[in-house]
C-alpha cells in the first residue's frame, strides 16, 4: 500500500505552504526539515536563532497560529496552512513595536542572541494577558534561556508595556557619560537585523563539518581517505593535520601546544582531528563510525591528582610534571602569623568545570579575495577579540600578518569562551586548501565538547585575625586544572595569588597556584579568571572568623577592607579609587533588613523543613592584563557630512563597547552622541583595542576614545584656526571652534578628506601602567580594581537539600556608571550566573554537553537583584570609570553559600551546591 | 542519502494501514524526535500523527476522561477535568516551558517512555488505560503494563496510540504532583511523585494512590503503601511511611543526583503529596 507514501512525494514537489509574517510562502523542501532551518536557509528570516537545534534553549521561538513554539524542534509540514510569526513580523510600520520598545528603554538586551525568542514568548504573553504579573511573564518566558542579562531588565522590560511610557531619547551635547542611553545596537538585536556568526555566508560556500576525537586520550592512524571519498562522493575536501601549515597556536607566545588539528596523538575528548568539507546535509548524514581513523584509546590522566602524581607521563614534552604555571605572592610571614593569630579558619574547596553557555555556537565563514594584486583570507566569525584571531590566522597559514583581514560578527555571547579561537583556524585551513569559501557551524554538543571551561579548582586556604578580629595571614594553594592545552591556564594561575587575600588588608601573605595539565577538556578564560573559585574559599574563611570573634559578618569585612593608601598583597600601595568600604556601608541596611528578615521567616517556619539565611562575600578585581602590557588604540575622524566616525576595535561582546565608546567620544568631543557613527571591531579599518576581557575595554579603550577625542578636537581647531583647546560645535556641515570670545567657523563640504572620507583622524592610546612582579610576586600587577560587596538571601528545604534565593543586593564601585542601565545589566548577569556557579552548573564531558543536561539559571530562578552603583572615581580612568564585567559575578556564590550556612549551619565547600550534595552534607554536618 | 519518506494522513485508517506494511517512524509533537538527532538529519520514513482528527481532544463522560493521543500539555492545562486530574495538569506545567507544552503530546510522552517522563507518575496515578489501534483490531493496555522499561513498551511497531483513558475516582478526590529538579523550568525531573487521595466522610483514606518516577527504570506504583493507608487519617498514614514502603524504587546514581539522595528524597516527597492529597 503505497499510495499515501506517493501522496506524500507529490506533497514534497509541492511544498508546504504557509504564511510568514502575513505574507504566503511555499517551502519546497523536505518536509521533516526544521522549520528554524527552513525561515533561516529557505526564506532568509534569519531573525530566528539557533542555540541548540533540541528545545533546550528558545532561541528558535517563533509563534504559530500566535503560540509559541521552538521552530528547531518542529517538522516544516506541521506549519502547513498555518500563520508562523518571526521577530521580523514584529515592527510595526518600520518602527519598533511597544515591546521592542520596552526592551530598549530597559537594556533587556545585551548580546541579543536570545531577544528574538524572548520577544515572541512575550509577544505570546502579551496577546492573552495585556497586563501580567512577574509569575506570569516567568511562566510565559521560561523557556527562553538568556546568559547575559540575568533575566530582570527582561522581566521589567515585558511589565513596561503596559504601564511605562518607553520612549528613549538621545542625550544631548554634554550629557552622554552617565546617562542612561539606549543602546546604539539595540534596534538591529531588536528586530533581527544583527548579523551573528551563523547568519550570513558567501554564496555557493562549502560546509565545514569536524570530525572530533570520542577519546580523552589516544593515538590514532587515517585510513585510506580516497576510498572513504569515493563511498561518500558528496565530500569535496578533507583536511588533516598535513594540510595545516603551521599546526600549533595557543593565546601566549609560549607554549604553543595546540594543533588545529591533532596529529596523530589527541588529548581530551571533543579534540579536532579531521575536516569533511561539502555540502551540509549530505555531510551531517555521514556517521561518524564511517570516517577512517583508526583510535587506539590511552588510559587518561584524568585529574590534577593523577597528573601531577604520574611520574614522567607527561601531557606536553616542555611541562615536566604536568604543570603549565605556577604562580605565587609572598609578602611578610605566614606561619609565625597564623601561630600568633588569635583565631585561625582552614578548609579545602572544590569547584567542579563550569561551561559558558552563550546561547551562540560558535560559527563563521572564511573567503579568499584579491586585493592590490595579492590573495588575502577574510575570516568572518563570533570573537571577543578580533586582533588575536587575526594573529592565530596568520600564524597557522604562514601569512604575513596583512594578508588576514579578520571581520567580527555580533556576538552572541562570550564571557571569555570566545577569547580563544574556535572556527577561525579550521575555516582558515579549509578555505586555503579549497580556494573557495567555506562556512561552518557548530552544533550545541560540539561547541561544548570542544571549547573552554571555568578552571575546576583545588584550593586549601588558611586564614588568622587577632583578638580585635583584624586579619594577620593567609595561607592559599590552589591547583586549576587547565586540561589539555594551555589556553589561558597561566592568566589564572598569575591572577589568583594576587587577588587571594581579597580585598582585605592582611600583613602575611602566600599565595601559590598551579595550572595542571590533565585529558581533560580546556580550561580558559571564564569571567573572573579563577578569581571567583578563590573567592568561595577565602569568604568562606572570612565568615568562620567572623563567628569564632563573634563580629557580625559584615562588620568584620568592614573592619578588614582595603582602603585608599593601604598596601595589598603585593606590595602596591593604592592611591584612590578604593570603594570597598563604601560599598559594605551601602549594603548596611539591606544587612539589617535581611539578617531581620531571616529572624522572623526562621520562627515563622518552626517545625517545617524551610530555614533561611543571609549571607555577605566581597571581592576585588584587577581591571586589566596582570601586568602584561594591554594597550588599546582607538581612531576617529570628522566626515563632511557633518558626522563623526569612531573607529571602534573594542569588540562588542553584549557588553556594551558599542554604546560606550561613543558616550565617552561624545563628551570628550562636546557634542551630541547622535552624530557619531562606528565602524565596529574590522580588522582593516579599526586598531587594536585589544580583547574585550578582564573587564578592561571602559577603563582602557575608553581612555584610547578620550585621547582620539581629544587629538581630534585640537585638529580640528587647528583646521578651523582656533587655538587647540577651543570647544567644537557641529550646525550642518558647518564646524564651528569657539574659545574665549573668538569664533572660527569651518565649512566641511569644502574640506580635504584622505581615502576613507575623514577630514581629520583623532589617535589616542592607553596602556594600564603596571609594574612587573618580581619572584615573590611584588609589584604593580593592575593600575586599578574593581570592589564589589553582594548580600544573598536563601531559602533552604532541609529535607531536599534544595536552596532558592530569594533576593540579591550588590553593591559595586565602578567609579563612574558611563550608562547606569548597562553597569545594572552587568551585574545582574553576573549574579546569575554566580548563582548557576553556586547552585547547578557542573560540565562533564560526555554526559552534560547540552543545554538539556547541563543546567543554567532560567527566569524563574533569579530573584529580585537590587543594585548599588558606589562611584568612587578611578582618577587614571576616563570620567573616573573602571570595569565591571567579571567583578559583577564574583562574590554572588560565596554571598549564597555564606546564606546557607547561616540557614543550615553546614559550611560548603564544594561547587555546585546541587540539592543531592547539600543534601549530604545535611546529613553529615559540618566536621 | 535518499531522501526519506513523510506521510501526514488525516484518517486514522490510513495511517494503521501504513503502518502495517513498512515501518514507518511515528512523529507527534516532535520534542523527543527532533533532540534525538542534533545536528543528523532525517534518516527515517516519517508518519506524522498530528492531522489524525480521532488522535485528538478530550471527552469527559462522568468521572471518566478520553484523552487524545497526540493532546498537548497546554490543552491539557486548560481542559475543564475532574479535580483527581489536578495532579496530571500540575505536571502538564511542569513539563519543559510554554514552547514545549505547546507541542509536546501526551501519548509522545509515554511511548518515549522515558525513566523521567513526567506524565507517566501523573498518569499511574490515576490508572490510566493505554488504547492501541493497529490494522488487526484494538486493545487496552493498563500504563504500568504498557512502560515496559527506559525507552520500551508494549506497543507494537503496527499499532498507534490513539488515547489514553482514565476511569472516574469519587467525587472530591483529589490529585498533586510534586516535581524535584535542579532549577524552575526546563528540567529534567530528579524525582517526581503523583498522589490521588479520595477520603471518606469520616475524613478517613478511602483510595489512595501513589506513584514515583525518576526512581526506576519505569515509574512505579507503590502498591503496598496505597493498600496499607486505606481506613487511615491522613496525619497517622503519613506518619507511617518509611523507606520500607519504597522498596518497589530501584533509583540509580547520575549526572542529577544520586540513588541515595533520590530514594531520601522520594520519601519526603511521597510524604508531601499524600498530606497535599489528601487536604481538600
Ligand atoms: C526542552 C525540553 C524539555 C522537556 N521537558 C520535559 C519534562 O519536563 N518532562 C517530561 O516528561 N518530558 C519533557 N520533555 C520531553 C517531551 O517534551 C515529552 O516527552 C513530550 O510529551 C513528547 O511528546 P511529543 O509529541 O513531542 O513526542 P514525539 O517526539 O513526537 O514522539 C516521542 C516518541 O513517541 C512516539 N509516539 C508519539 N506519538 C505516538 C502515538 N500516538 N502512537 C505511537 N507512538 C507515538 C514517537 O514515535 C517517538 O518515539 C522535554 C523535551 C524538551 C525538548
Ligand atoms: S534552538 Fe530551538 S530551542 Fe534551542
Ligand atoms: S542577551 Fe540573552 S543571551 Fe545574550
Amino acid at each position: 500500500m503505497n499510495k499515501p507514501a506517493e501522496q506524500s512525494l507529490a506533497a514534497l514537489r509541492q511544498g508546504t505552504t504557509l504564511s510568514v509574517n502575513g505574507t504566503a510562502v511555499r517551502l519546497v523542501c523536505a518536509p521533516s526539515k526544521r522549520l528554524a532551518h527552513a525561515l533561516r536557509e529557505d526564506l532568509g528570516l534569519t531573525g530566528t536563532k539557533i542555540g541548540c537545534d533540541a528545545g533546550d534553549c528558545g532561541a528558535c521561538t517563533v509563534l504559530v497560529d500566535g503560540r509559541q513554539v521552538c521552530s528547531c524542534i518542529m517538522p516544516v509540514a506541521q506549519a502547513e496552512g498555518r500563520e508562523v510569526t518571526t521577530v521580523e513580523g514584529l515592527p510595526q510600520s518600520g518602527c519598533l513595536n511597544r515591546l521592542q520598545q520596552a526592551f530598549l528603554k530597559h537594556g533587556a538586551a545585551q548580546c541579543g542572541i536570545c531577544t528574538p525568542g524572548m520577544l515572541m514568548a512575550a509577544t505570546d504573553l502579551l496577546a492573552r494577558n495585556a497586563n501580567p504579573d512577574e509569575a506570569a511573564v516567568r511562566d510565559a518566558l521560561g523557556g527562553v534561556l538568556c546568559r547575559c542579562t540575568g533575566y530582570r531588565k527582561i522581566i521589567e522590560a515585558v511589565l513596561a508595556v503596559a504601564t511605562a511610557d518607553n520612549t528613549v531619547d538621545s542625550p544631548s551635547a554634554g550629557a552622554a557619560v552617565g546617562s542612561r542611553m539606549a543602546r546604539l545596537d539595540g534596534p538591529a538585536k531588536l528586530t533581527g537585523a544583527e548579523k551573528f556568526g551563523a547568519d550570513v555566508a558567501p554564496a555557493g560556500a562549502l560546509f565545514l563539518r569536524i570530525i572530533r576525537s570520542p577519546h580523552a586520550r589516544a593515538r590514532f592512524t587515517l585510513g585510506s581517505l580516497d576510498d572513504f571519498r569515493r563511498r561518500y562522493p558528496a565530500v569535496e575536501g578533507i583536511i588533516s593535520a598535513a594540510d595545516v601549515p603551521e599546526n600549533s597556536f595557543a593565546v601566549f607566545p609560549t607554549p604553543k601546544d595546540q594543533p588545529v588539528l591533532a596529529d596523530g596523538h589527541v588529548r581530551f575528548r571533543g579534540e579536532a582531528v579531521l575536516g569533511l568539507i561539502g555540502e551540509e546535509s549530505a555531510l551531517r548524514a555521514i556517521a561518524e563510525a564511517d570516517v577512517p581513523i583508526l583510535w587506539q584509546p590511552l588510559p587518561a590522566l584524568e585529574t590534577p591528582e593523577q597528573a601531577l602524581a604520574a611520574t614522567g607521563d607527561w601531557l606536553h614534552d616542555f611541562a615536566p610534571e604536568n604543570v603549565l604555571c605556577r604562580g605565587r605572592v609572598v609578602k611578610g610571614d605566614v606561619q609565625p602569623a597564623l601561630a600568633a593569630s588569635s583565631f585561625t579558619a582552614e578548609g579545602e574547596f572544590r569547584t567542579s568545570h563550569v561551561e559558558h553557555a552563550y546561547i551562540e555556537p560558535e560559527a563563521g565563514y572564511a573567503e579568499l579575495f584579491e586585493e592590490d594584486g595579492r590573495t588575502r583570507i577574510r575570516v568572518f566569525a563570533c570573537t571577543q577579540t578580533p586582533y588575536m584571531d587575526r594573529e592565530e590566522v596568520a600564524r597557522v597559514l604562514k601569512l604575513p600578518l596583512d594578508a588576514v583581514h579578520v571581520v567580527p560578527s555580533a556576538i552572541g555571547g562570550g564571557f571569555g569562551g570566545k577569547l580563544d579561537v574556535s572556527v577561525q583556524p579550521l575555516l582558515a585551513v579549509a578555505v586555503w586548501k579549497m580556494r573557495r569559501p567555506v562556512r561552518m557551524v557548530y552544533t550545541r554538543p560540539e561547541s561544548m565538547i570542544s571549547t573552554t571551561k571555568r578552571h575546576p579548582a583545588r584550593i586549601r586556604v588558611r586564614l588568622g585575625c587577632d583578638s580585635g578580629g583584624r586579619l594577620t595571614a593567609v595561607d592559599f594553594a590552589g591547583d586549576f586544572n587547565t586540561g589539555a592545552y594551555a589556553s589561558w591556564g597561566s592568566t589564572v594561575a598569575n591572577r589568583v595569588p594576587v587577588h587571594a587575600s581579597g580585598p582585605y588588608a592582611v600583613p602575611n601573605v602566600r599565595a601559590v597556584t598551579r595550572a595542571v595539565y590533565t585529558h581533560n577538556a580546556i580550561a580558559g578564560a571564564f569571567r573572573g579568571f579563577g578569581v571567583p573559585q578563590a573567592c568561595i574559599a577565602t569568604e568562606a574563611l572570612m565568615d568562620d572568623l567572623a563567628l569564632q570573634c563573634g563580629i557580625d559578618r559584615l562588620e568584620f569585612r568592614l573592619r578588614n577592607a582595603l582602603r585608599a593608601g593601604h598596601e595589598t598583597a603585593t606590595g602596591q600601595t593604592l592611591a584612590a579609587s578604593v570603594g570597598m568600604t563604601q560599598c559594605l556601608e551601602a549594603l548596611k541596611p539591606a544587612w539589617k533588613e535581611a539578617l531581620a528578615c531571616v529572624a522572623a521567616r526562621n520562627g515563622a517556619s518552626a517545625g517545617t523543613s524551610r530555614r533561611y539565611g543571609a549571607g555577605v562575600a566581597c571581592m576585588w578585581y584587577g581591571i586589566g592584563n596582570t601586568v602584561i602590557a594591554n594597550p588599546s588604540t582607538m581612531t576617529i575622524g570628522l566626515r563632511k557630512n557633518g558626522r563623526f566616525m569612531l573607529y571602534n576595535g573594542a569588540q562588542e561582546i553584549g557588553q556594551g563597547t558599542y554604546t560606550i565608546m561613543p558616550q565617552i567620544a561624545a563628551d570628550a568631543l562636546g557634542v551630541p552622541v547622535a552624530l557619531i557613527d562606528q565602524i565596529h571591531g574590522d580588522t582593516d579599518q579599526t586598531e587594536d583595542g585589544g580583547k574585550s576581557s578582564a573587564s578592561r575595554q571602559t577603563f582602557v579603550s575608553g581612555n584610547a576614545v578620550k585621547f582620539a577625542a581629544e587629538d581630534l578636537n585640537g585638529k580640528l581647531c587647528e583646521l578651523a584656526g582656533a587655538p587647540a583647546d577651543a570647544r567644537i560645535e557641529l550646525h550642518g556641515t558647518t564646524l564651528i571652534a569657539r574659545a574665549a570670545g573668538a569664533e572660527k567657523r569651518l565649512d566641511l563640504a569644502r574640506c580635504q578628506t584622505d581615502a576613507r572620507g575623514d577630514i581629520a583622524l583623532g589617535r589616542g592610546t592607553f596602556n594600564p601602567p603596571t609594574v612587573p612582579l618580581d619572584a615573590n610576586g611584588q609589584g604593580v600587577p593592575y593600575a586599578t580594581y574593581g570592589f564589589a560587596a553582594q548580600i544573598a538571601e536563601v531559602e533552604v528545604d532541609v529535607d531536599l537539600g534544595t536552596v532558592k534565593v530569594l533576593h540579591v543586593h550588590a553593591a559595586h564601585d565602578i567609579g563612574r556608571a558611563v550608562n547606569p542601565t548597562q553597569v545594572e545589566g552587568q551585574i545582574h548577569g553576573g549574579v546569575a550566573q554566580g548563582l548557576g556557579l553556586a547552585l547547578m552548573e557542573e560540565y562533564i564531558s560526555g554526559r552534560t554537553d547540552n543545554l538539556h543536561d547541563y543546567l543554567i539559571p532560567t527566569i524563574g530562578d533569579i530573584p529580585p537583584i537590587t543594585t548599588h552603583l558606589v562611584e568612587d572615581p578611578e582618577p587614571l580612568a576616563p570620567y573616573g570609570a573602571k570595569g565591571v564585567g567579571e567583578p559583577a559575578l564574583i562574590a554572588t556564590a560565596p554571598a549564597i553559600f555564606g546564606a546557607i550556612r547561616q540557614a543550615t549551619g553546614v559550611r560548603v565547600d564544594f561547587a555546585p551546591c546541587t540539592p543531592d550534595r547539600l543534601r549530604a552534607l545535611l546529613k553529615r554536618g559540618t566536621p | 542519502m535518499s531522501a526519506t519518506r513523510y506521510l501526514r494522513p488525516t484518517h486514522l485508517e490510513e495511517a494503521l494501514a501504513a503502518l502495517g506494511t513498512h515501518p514507518w517512524t511515528v512523529l507527534a509533537g516532535g520534542t523527543d524526535f527532533y533532540p534525538g538527532r542534533v545536528g543528523k538529519p532525517v534518516d527515517v520514513d516519517v508518519l506524522d500523527v498530528t492531522r489524525i482528527a480521532d488522535l485528538r481532544g478530550i471527552q469527559v463522560a462522568g468521572g471518566a476522561v478520553r484523552i487524545g493521543a497526540t493532546t498537548t500539555w497546554s490543552e491539557l492545562i486548560t481542559a475543564r477535568l475532574p479535580n483527581v486530574c489536578a495532579g496530571l495538569k500540575a505536571a502538564a506545567r511542569e513539563v519543559g516551558g510554554v514552547q514545549i507544552q505547546n507541542a509536546g503530546t501526551v501519548a509522545g510522552n509515554l511511548c518515549n517512555a522515558s525513566p523521567a517522563a513526567d506524565g507517566v507518575p501523573a498518569l499511574l496515578a490515576l490508572g490510566a488505560e493505554v488504547e492501541l489501534h493497529s490494522g488487526s483490531g484494538a486493545r487496552r493496555v493498563n500504563l504500568g503494563e504498557f512502560v515496559l522499561g527506559s525507552r520500551r513498551t508494549a506497543r507494537r511497531p503496527d499499532e498507534l496510540v490513539v488515547a489514553v483513558h482514565l476511569t472516574p475516582w469519587p467525587e472530591g478526590a483529589k490529585g498533586v504532583f510534586l516535581k524535584l529538579g535542579h532549577r524552575r523550568y526546563l528540567v529534567i525531573s530528579v524525582v517526581m511523585v503523583a498522589a490521588c487521595v479520595a477520603l471518606d466522610a469520616a475524613g478517613r483514606i478511602a483510595r489512595c494512590a501513589v506513584a514515583v518516577g525518576a526512581c526506576s527504570a519505569v515509574a512505579q506504583r507503590l502498591s503496598g503503601l496505597e493498600a496499607r493507608v486505606v481506613g487511615m487519617r491522613p496525619d497517622e498514614a503519613i506518619a507511617g511511611i518509611t523507606n520500607a514502603d519504597l522498596t518497589c524504587l530501584t533509583p540509580i546514581d547520575d549526572v542529577r543526583g544520586s540513588a541515595a539522595y533520590r530514594r531520601d528524597a522520594a520519601l519526603t516527597l511521597v510524604r508531601q503529596a499524600i498530606e497535599q492529597a489528601a487536604t481538600p
